[in-house]
């Protein structure tokens, strides 16, 4: 799809037939994987699958990556989390970066389809990771692309184009925003000046996805919601995304000790067939 | 045998289970207690009074014939035991190791009213081990194509129990599982020194040698609803056994921190992702060098020694006495034996941070015990002025848990009372919505594998009357006799 992002169209027909823009599934490529949850970017109920989007951040997503056409993940639990209260709000605005793209293309099809006017705004790092950009146009009264390296669109980041528009007096009724935490904060922090509501979905980290583990824990508002089954979207306005991000690093080192794994396996591949050649 | 050794083996004091020795084992995860072997066992079995009106087989959910299986023990009729056990009971394998038998048939046993009650459990655990050891599995039975089908979601102990009741009535049955692996909570829940993989597995494999089919990753609600299953997919009837998996927080200050963990979480991504065994398997688990569990239930000795097994210092720390602890006797135990403190009388009042988003500390309260409360145990009233802290780089709620509502809320035909669990009818296990049945924890509050099962057993017997009375003029399919076992 772009470098390093990846869509898959996996079949799983009973959640093609029930998902919902929103809503996010769980996937583990094998035996010794993660569950890893991921928006279901479209469906497909006819064809019996749904599509899903990915960035190769982690083991797991580089993993995935390296799959091929016909490859079977182990599993894919869906559709999870609650659907987006889709309604008619009049002008809806939807900031979304890098790989927040993917969550934002099923919310513009579904509330275009509630008959509002969709203000997209997108962003990514440069042109070549923008992706789903010929759809949402399709679907869009109003189209602004931007990059941090000014290769497509205009230079800079999503919130200085929403700054501009919000400053121009432009009338906006609802946002929608998703992208990476710093994104969403800024946003938030932008729209709340404009007492604009604004609508933000989260990816905190998770194990099971059912309400089992508490591990997706945010505060919203002073409550405590657990994002995979009183989310993903909530009230960005509410969010405490300084907890949040936090709380997404708790496992970094883990992270960083795969990531060496990863690298002293692949030295030693090399290592191994130097070997073989000599 | 003679009357007289007879007697004398009646006379004998209990055999003892044989545990791994504390130090070797809080290194691994092995299973802690040691089966019976062959000559225990039959010592064992020899205590047995043979009563001809047993007081332990009331005092077990499931009523298995505990003298009946004993007695074949003893005469080493060992087939014959494994089916007495497996008339009544589906699991003996893990109910051998989980059951409190101590508060259940082993607490009604009359040996135990001048010396120490016969080991039942031990016992059961030995037949189970001796059929792993010397029978193979085979598909007993393909079910009738045109027999009813019932589905069962959740496969935890009551699921599991359901569904093979049901088979072996002989419906076709599902059952729906939300996580990629079957055994609910035996999976999730329970660590492996406490019911090796392979167990399970095997207990799961004889279930599904009924002819009963399990479909993982199907979170009905969500992936499916429960309209679905009975108008769409041909369902009949249904048994919820969905289990509490819902975790409780104390709502104190920092419990939001990195390193503090419910004990659902903890313990699920060791038991389900094996993330003691990172990065081979890929999910990760962060254990400091200092642990703090906060409770006192069988789910926070659990954790407790799990940390223990991955490296860390551990002290639980409980607002009650020792004395009031609800984790059984044994499991408290164990966990001592093995180097993990236990800090009474304390009260968690707050987690306190590194700076950086990390717990550090919490911050504590002693208490004293008052008077008696609601559950009969004296309460904990706090001690002012008695605040300290306790250093701890990992916590662990363990106070805990109630039923998941994510299936009950999307169903307004399934009644349910104010602690969220379902209205039922307890003899049966009828929910308010028709044809749909329920049992273990998403009913009772029992809590215990053991009580699930009794539940389950009496649900299936529910289902198949209902089904009977029902009759195929609803449906077309044949009228299902009281189909014989085996």
């Amino acid at each position: 799809m772009a470098p390093g992002i990846t869509r898959f169209e996996v079949e799983a027909p009973r959640i093609a037939r029930r998902a919902r823009p929103g809503q996010f599934a769980i996937v583990r490529v094998d035996e010794e994987g993660e569950r890893v949850p991921l928006t279901i970017a479209e469906r497909h109920p006819a064809r019996g699958t749904i599509a899903i989007v990915f960035q190769a951040v982690g083991y797991s997503t580089r993993q995935m990556a390296g799959m091929q056409i016909g490859d079977s993940l182990a599993d894919v639990l869906g559709p999870l989390g609650r659907p987006t209260e889709i309604k008619r709000y009049g002008r809806v605005v939807c900031v979304a970066g890098g790989l927040g793209i993917a969550f934002m293309y099923p919310e513009i099809v579904g509330f275009a389809e509630a008959g509002n006017e969709i203000i997209a705004i997108l962003g990514a790092r440069s042109e070549e990771l923008l992706f789903y950009l010929d759809e949402i146009r399709a679907l869009s009264a109003e189209s602004h692309v931007c990059t941090d390296d000014g290769s497509a669109g205009r230079h800079g980041l999503v919130t200085d184009v929403l700054r501009e528009l919000l400053e121009k007096s432009e009338h906006y009724d609802y946002c929608i925003a998703t992208g990476p935490l710093p994104m969403m904060k800024a946003t938030v922090a932008l729209t709340k000046q404009w007492n604009l509501p604004t609508l933000v979905s989260l990816d905190p980290i998770m194990v099971d996805g059912t309400g089992m583990c508490g591990a997706c824990r945010v505060t919203v508002g002073g409550e405590v919601k657990f994002a995979c089954v009183d989310g993903p979207d909530f009230d960005g306005h509410l969010v405490d995304f300084d907890e949040l991000a936090k709380r997404k690093r708790a496992f970094a080192a883990e992270e960083d000790r795969c990531r060496l794994q990863e690298a002293a396996d692949k030295l030693e591949a090399e290592r191994t067939a130097g070997g073989a050649e000599a | 045998m003679s009357d007289a050794t007879a007697r004398k083996g009646r006379k004998a004091p209990r055999t003892p289970l044989p545990h791994r020795p504390p130090r070797e084992r809080a290194c691994d995860f092995g299973e802690v207690a040691l089966g019976f072997d062959l000559q225990m066992a039959l010592a064992e079995a020899k205590r047995c009074l043979q009563c001809k009106r047993p007081s332990c087989v009331p005092g077990c959910p499931v009523g298995i014939d505990i003298p009946g299986f004993i007695k074949a023990v003893e005469e080493k009729r060992f087939g014959d035991a494994v089916r007495i056990l497996k008339d009544r009971n589906n699991l003996p394998g893990i109910c051998g190791r989980v059951c409190p038998q101590e508060t259940q048939c082993e607490q009604a046993c009359v040996v135990g009213k001048r010396s120490e009650p016969v080991a039942i459990g031990a016992l059961e655990r030995f037949v189970a081990d001796w059929e792993r050891a010397n029978v193979q599995f085979r598909l007993q039975r393909e079910p009738d194509p045109s027999a009813p089908k019932v589905a069962v979601i959740g496969s935890g102990p009551g699921g599991l129990t359901a569904a093979a009741d049901l088979a072996r009535y002989g419906y076709r049955v599902t059952v729906f599982e939300s996580l990629h692996a079957p055994g609910g909570v035996l999976r999730y829940g329970i660590p492996e020194f406490r019911l090796p993989r392979d167990i399970l597995d095997r207990e799961v494999e004889y279930v599904k040698n009924l002819g009963v089919e399990i479909e993982t990753d199907v979170l009905v609600g969500k992936t499916v609803t429960l309209p679905e299953l009975m108008q769409e997919e041909g369902f009949e009837a249904v048994f919820i056994a969905t289990g509490a998996g819902l975790p409780w927080f104390l709502h104190i200050p920092g419990e939001n921190l990195a390193g503090v963990y419910s004990a659902n979480e903890f313990l699920t991504r060791v038991n389900l992702m094996r993330a003691h065994r990172f990065p081979e398997y890929r999910t990760p688990i962060r254990v400091g060098k200092q642990t703090v569990v906060i409770g006192g239930g069988n789910t926070a000795m659990d954790a407790a020694r799990s940390a223990l097994r991955l490296g860390s210092d551990v002290t639980i720390i409980y607002r009650r006495t020792r004395a009031e602890l609800p984790a059984r006797a044994e499991e408290v135990e164990n966990a001592l034996e093995e180097g993990v403190k236990l800090e009474e009388l304390v009260i968690p009042l707050e987690m306190l941070g590194d700076g950086q988003g990390h717990v550090r500390a919490i911050r504590c309260q002693r208490s004293r015990l008052g008077e008696p409360d609601a559950s009969g145990r004296r309460r904990p009233v706090p001690i002012e002025g008695s605040e300290f802290e306790i250093e701890a780089d990992t916590v662990i709620i363990a106070v805990s848990a109630s039923p998941n509502p994510l299936l009950v809320k999307t169903e307004p035909r399934l009644q349910t009372r104010e602690d969220g669990r379902l209205v039922v009818n307890p003899e049966t296990g009828e929910t308010t919505m028709q044809g749909v049945f329920a049992g273990g924890d998403i009913a009772n509050d029992a809590g215990t594998v053991i009580a699930a099962m009794g539940d389950a057993k009496r649900a299936a017997k529910a289902i198949r009357e209902y089904l009977e009375r029902r009759g195929p003029d609803k449906t077309g399919s044949a009228r299902i006799g009281p189909c014989a076992e085996r």
